[in-house]
């Protein structure tokens, strides 16, 4: 093994690709061939490093410093400078809002203070395309650990974290092993919900990129607890790199017998397939996900029977999501006790957000459960930028609640959410300034459930078109005070009354939204008027009023 | 089996494991009301119609697709669950065309009736609705999607039941639909044209092709002589169209009812049934005698006769070459009864009523103008029938019994068993037995061939030949038997194949509903029109024989093989634009 006196850590997550980071690397490669330094210093491409907004960025270990938006044309100083003279670059360095001076160094930043990174423990710090380095990390050791265990003892150690699932609904991962375990029946599956459909939503894609090999290390384990030898992942057609990456990391744990048979002469085999959804929402919940993963027409199923009793190909089927899944290894080589000590009481650990919208800093994060929403946008994200104030927030992807400024001091966890109103769901975080009209952000997700309603049941096929019809009746001016009163009236039937919880939450967003923003409605349907200026049919400015 | 204790609107009831709420609520004699859930073919809880509160649950449940539980408690009318289902059923009649009053199933609408029954009397959404022009492009069925529901209750059937796939659920959320792949006109992929859809669509959204006008039409043209044949099955349903018990035996009616609407003869296919037997039982003779191809199949349903040409191409040698009943009667109506009537056969106009919807294509087909012109002119259904009754203010239930005109009109018992499944076969064994043998058969009851059972076996040994029958209704049975025969693993001498499920009783243009406990009571009406006759053995109508020796001078003979034998095509199943079900 060579020693390097530098590492050149290139980001190579989708966000950071789309800004043009291949170049990039490759010119760091040249460059730094050229200057015969190659011997010394290593570029590595690796996992999204999650300050997206700052893109392409680059590490440079040991010291970590971190670059943003560096261009090729960058390259030659940085070379130059940064790894022949030892000087920083200064004005590739981060600045802050909040600082007048650049940030240096990773640890020094704002954005990771309040970060602990459980999940994206490997992101951004190892080349994902490496198996060594992941095994370098502790990866396969929880695996290992595992298969010495008892597969009840494994269920117990998961239980006993507390750890609940990241796909949306939060159900405690544990019991659904324990219930996988308990089913009867020789074939059983273990699913990875790697479906994401979720607008605004990046973080399982970030995780797959970034390191493959912890989902596969969980799967296994999963398997190993429930008594399956077989895996799928279900995962969005638009993942390419994701895809690419899970193959290789397959292949590569085939080939040191990480997966397959016998693996670590435990006598335990399990083997994983990657499979590929055509981009319906409606196919991450988990039954239709199933439906299309068995070729069929993606619609949810009725339940019960759970998928743990008749699940995939009708057998017993554990399904989980990426970020669930990659908490595992953690808890297995940590231990319960460790995993509790993060988060809050009933929902223990960290979630990993995806940043979006109207905030400083966009992108990747991963914080304790329990954090508020002020600290996310104002300390993590940076605030609002081009000084506009902030509106409001939209956590959960669009299945979630909009909540306002009043209930930023909520804290983020399952349970507290919901009882805002809102829902945690996959992790979405949606910063809206007081640019944006509500009503009309109010249409957009009425149009995503329009669109993303399978058609299966009349509730959620017929209301969603409804609800719909209805808000964009507002935007238009023609709405009334009546038709408010439908969008209620509706809602309260969407909420109880269709088959999967697609539509059971579709009208959730446009609720809190009018619950939290009853008077820009009432300035719609009472005065004609749009406050924003944003409903083109209406008049700007304020209620008359 | 393990019982489990619930409660449902806080009355007790214990029922087995596995129930589901709806049929436990039946047990008590609550009424949970249903639109997409129909017994033994669909339960999929996708119309929400028939949501309950369970205690503990956070959503309602569909009561027809969830299991009872040890405790469970269930309400079944609280004000969210009837607001919930009302304002569904808003949901659903906001994209529904309002045109109740001259929809084909108007008063016979199973979407009417759970409006009504929930008390719907507005409706408050003014959204979009579905926009879908109706497909003609086949002679017996008509789509309408404007009219669809989206229940699938047709898809199920057509799938599970007839193992066909003519329609599937196509494109997603407000856009789906039901329609054949790739949205093709139904004429054009591999249809049967069974109209099983038809009978189990609770709306106007496929029904049968209206040819009664056609038929007024032909009536009131003083240049035609319009006669009526009427199929077995059509005896023991049309009285439902009238509001009588499934399985009254209304035959007398029927002909009076058919003379009163001006038929100028009313004649029966029962009589060309008892001539299938004749031509069918001797060309089993034939290949059993001379090394044809066995086992022989049926070829009186016309259902199934597209579906061998769609599936089982390969297998069409072993279809028996004789023509349906009614295409018998239509090719003897213009040439043995225009002789013997002294008509000129251009001026016969031949109806037949039929159970069934895909004797319309049948009649279509352009190889069945044995006669010279078109044998048979138009069909109607059951249903179209009772239309047309109604139509015309007869008061069907107060007519008197009258008798079928001679010659066409006379028959034997076996030729009305030909109406349920296993009626062919029993009616040939009969024959069969002896004709090869010369001694009377004992008891002509040949239980083992009828009842509802899925596939039948029997076996009759006449001179020393054990001759093995096999009988299958319902596609989905046929496929079955198909499958052993393509693989050389069925020994059998002879199958009857009926197209829909209880044979023609069950037909896709009976009347509405047809479920299996209706088509239960049909089947036993059947065999107690063959009790009641006095012939019950093909060869011994004298009608029959009457012909052979007037006309057709032997089975097989140079006039049959000319009018009352037929070939057949294979279609396969690729969607073309020519060919597959033209
Ligand atoms: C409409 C809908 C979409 C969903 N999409 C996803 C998804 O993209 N990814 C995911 O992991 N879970 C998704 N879920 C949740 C899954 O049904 C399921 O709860 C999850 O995969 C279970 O894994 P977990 O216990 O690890 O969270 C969705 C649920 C619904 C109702």
């Amino acid at each position: 093994m060579r020693f390097y006196r530098a590492h050149v850590l290139v980001c190579a997550g989708t966000n950071c690709s789309l800004k043009g980071n291949r170049a990039v690397r490759e010119a760091l490669i040249r460059e730094i061939e050229g200057k015969g330094l190659g011997e010394e210093v290593k570029v590595i491409e690796t996992g999204c490093f999650g300050l997206c907004e700052q893109g392409p960025t680059i590490v440079i270990y040991p010291e970590g410093v971190l670059y943003c938006r560096a261009t090729v044309e960058d390259v030659p100083e940085l070379v130059d400078s940064h790894l022949l003279k030892g000087r920083r670059v200064e004005r590739l360095l981060y600045r802050e809002p909040t600082r007048p001076v650049a940030v240096q160094t990773v640890p020094e930043l704002d954005y990771f203070k309040k970060q602990v990174r459980v999940v994206l423990r490997n992101c951004g710090i190892i080349d994902p395309d490496s198996i060594e380095e992941y095994i370098g990390q502790g990866g396969y050791t929880a695996l290992a650990k595992a298969l010495a265990m008892k597969p009840e003892e494994v269920i117990a150690q998961v239980k006993a974290s507390g750890l609940r699932g990241r796909g949306g609904a939060g159900f405690p991962t544990g019991l659904k092993w324990e219930f996988g375990r308990k089913a009867p029946g020789g074939v059983k599956y273990v699913v990875c919900n790697a479906d994401e459909g979720e607008p605004g939503t990046f973080k399982d894609r970030l995780i797959l990129e970034g390191d493959p090999h912890a989902v596969l290390e969980a799967m296994a384990i999963a398997g190993w607890a429930i008594g399956a030898n077989y895996g799928y992942i279900y995962i969005r057609g638009e993942y390419q790199l994701s895809i690419q990456r899970l193959e290789r990391a397959i292949e590569q744990a085939r080939r040191l017998g990480l997966l397959g048979q016998n693996i670590f002469n435990s006598g335990f085999n399990f083997d994983v397939e990657v499979r590929i959804g055509a981009g319906a929402y409606v196919c991450g919940e988990e039954t239709a996900l199933f439906e299309s993963l068995e070729g069929k027409r993606g619609e949810p199923r009725i339940k019960p029977p759970y998928p743990t009793d008749v699940g995939l190909f009708g057998k017993p089927t554990v399904i989980n999501n990426v970020e669930t899944l990659a908490n595992i290894p953690p808890i297995i080589t940590r231990g319960a006790e460790w995993f509790r000590t993060l988060g809050t009481e009933k929902c223990p650990g960290t979630k990993v957000f995806t940043l979006t919208g109207d905030i400083v800093n966009e992108g990747l994060i991963e914080v304790p459960m329990g954090i508020t929403l002020r600290e996310v946008v104002y300390e993590i994200g940076g605030g609002i930028p081009n000084g506009h104030k902030f509106k409001m927030a939209q956590t959960g992807g669009t299945s979630g609640g909009c909540l306002p400024e009043a209930l930023l001091d909520v804290p983020m966890d399952y349970d507290q959410l919901a009882a805002a109103g809102s829902a945690l769901g996959s992790g979405a975080l949606l910063i809206m300034d007081d640019t944006h009209c509500i009503v009309d952000v109010a249409r957009c997700f009425a149009r995503f459930f329009l669109h993303e309603s399978c058609g299966q049941c009349i509730p959620c096929r017929e209301g969603t078109l409804q609800l719909y019809h209805l808000v964009d009746g507002i935007t238009r001016g023609t709405g009334t005070r009546q038709d408010l009163e439908l969008i209620e009236r509706l809602s309260r039937t969407m909420y109880v009354a269709p088959l999967c919880p697609l539509g059971q939450t579709a009208p959730l967003p446009i609720m809190t939204t009018l619950k939290y923003f009853k008077d820009e409605y009432l300035a719609h349907v009472d005065s004609r008027v749009c406050p924003t200026g944003t409903c083109r049919a209406l008049a700007t400015g304020h209620a008359a009023d | 089996m393990a019982t489990v204790k619930l409660t449902i609107d806080r009355q007790p009831v214990e029922v087995e494991q596995g129930t589901t709420v709806l049929r436990a609520a039946e047990k008590l004699g609550i009424r949970i009301p249903t639109l997409c859930y129909l017994k033994d073919i669909n339960a999929i809880g996708a119309c929400r119609v028939c949501v309950v509160e369970v205690k503990g649950a956070r959503t309602l449940q569909a009561a027809c697709v969830t299991p009872v539980a040890e405790g469970m408690e269930v309400f079944t009318s609280t004000p969210r669950v009837l607001q919930a289902r009302r304002h569904t059923l808003e949901l659903i009649l906001s994209d529904h065309p309002m045109e109740c009053l001259t929809c084909i199933r108007n008063q016979n609408c199973e979407l009417q009736e759970v409006s009504e029954a929930l008390g719907v009397r507005e409706v408050r959404y003014q959204g979009k609705t579905s926009r879908h022009e109706p497909d003609r492009s086949t002679p017996s069925l008509v789509r309408n999607p404007a009219k669809c529901v989206l229940c699938r209750r047709c898809v199920a059937v057509c799938q599970k039941v007839q193992g066909v796939n003519a329609v599937q659920t196509l494109e997603r959320g407000f856009d789906t639909v039901v329609a054949p792949a790739f949205h093709l006109p139904l004429g054009e992929v591999a249809c049967v044209l069974c109209g099983q859809c038809a009978l189990v669509c609770p709306t106007g959204a496929i029904h049968e092709r209206d040819q009664v006008d056609e038929v007024w039409a032909a009536l009131a043209d003083p240049g035609k002589h319009v006669v009526v044949q009427t199929a077995p099955a059509t005896r023991v349903s049309v009285g439902e169209e009238f509001g009588l018990e499934p399985g009254s035996i209304v035959t007398g009616k029927l002909v009076a009812a058919l003379r009163r609407l001006g038929f100028d003869r009313v004649f029966d296919t029962d009589f060309t049934a008892d001539l299938t037997i004749m031509e069918e039982g001797h060309e089993l003779i034939k290949r059993v005698k001379e090394g044809g191809v066995l086992p022989m199949f049926t070829s009186c349903s016309p259902g199934w006769i597209k579906f061998i040409e769609h599936f089982y191409p390969s297998l069409l040698p072993n279809l028996s070459t004789c023509k349906s009943p009614q295409q018998m009667f239509g090719a003897l109506a213009k040439t043995y009864y225009a002789e013997k009537a002294g008509i000129l056969p251009e001026q016969i106009y031949v109806v037949s009523i039929m159970p069934c919807t895909a004797k319309k294509f049948e009649a279509a087909r352009p190889e069945m103008n044995a006669s010279g012109h078109r044998d048979v002119d138009a069909v109607l259904t059951t249903r179209e029938l009772g239309r047309m009754l109604r139509e015309a203010g007869i008061d069907f239930s107060h007519l008197p019994e009258e008798d079928y005109d001679a010659p066409l009109g006379i028959s034997t018992g076996a030729a009305a068993i030909f109406g349920a499944t296993g009626g062919v076969m029993e009616a040939a064994l009969r024959t069969a037995y002896e004709v090869i043998t010369g001694n009377p058969l004992g008891d002509i009851n040949i239980t083992a061939v009828r009842g509802l059972e899925g596939i039948k076996e029997a076996s009759v040994t006449l001179d020393g030949l054990t001759l093995k029958a096999a009988v299958a209704h319902g596609l989905g049975n046929a496929r079955k038997l198909l499958d052993l025969v393509a693989q050389g693993k069925a020994d059998y001498h002879f199958i009857e194949i009926m197209c829909c499920p209880g044979g023609c009783i069950g037909g896709g243009g009976q009347s509405i509903p047809t479920d299996t406990a209706i088509r239960q009571r049909r089947i036993e009406a059947i065999y107690d029109v063959d009790e009641r006759m006095v012939l019950r053995k093909s060869h011994e109508n004298p009608a029959v024989q009457t012909l052979y020796r007037e006309f057709l001078g032997e089975p097989l003979g140079h006039r049959s093989h000319e009018l009352l034998h037929t070939h057949y095509i294979p279609r396969g199943t690729v969607p073309r634009k020519e060919g597959v079900a033209k």
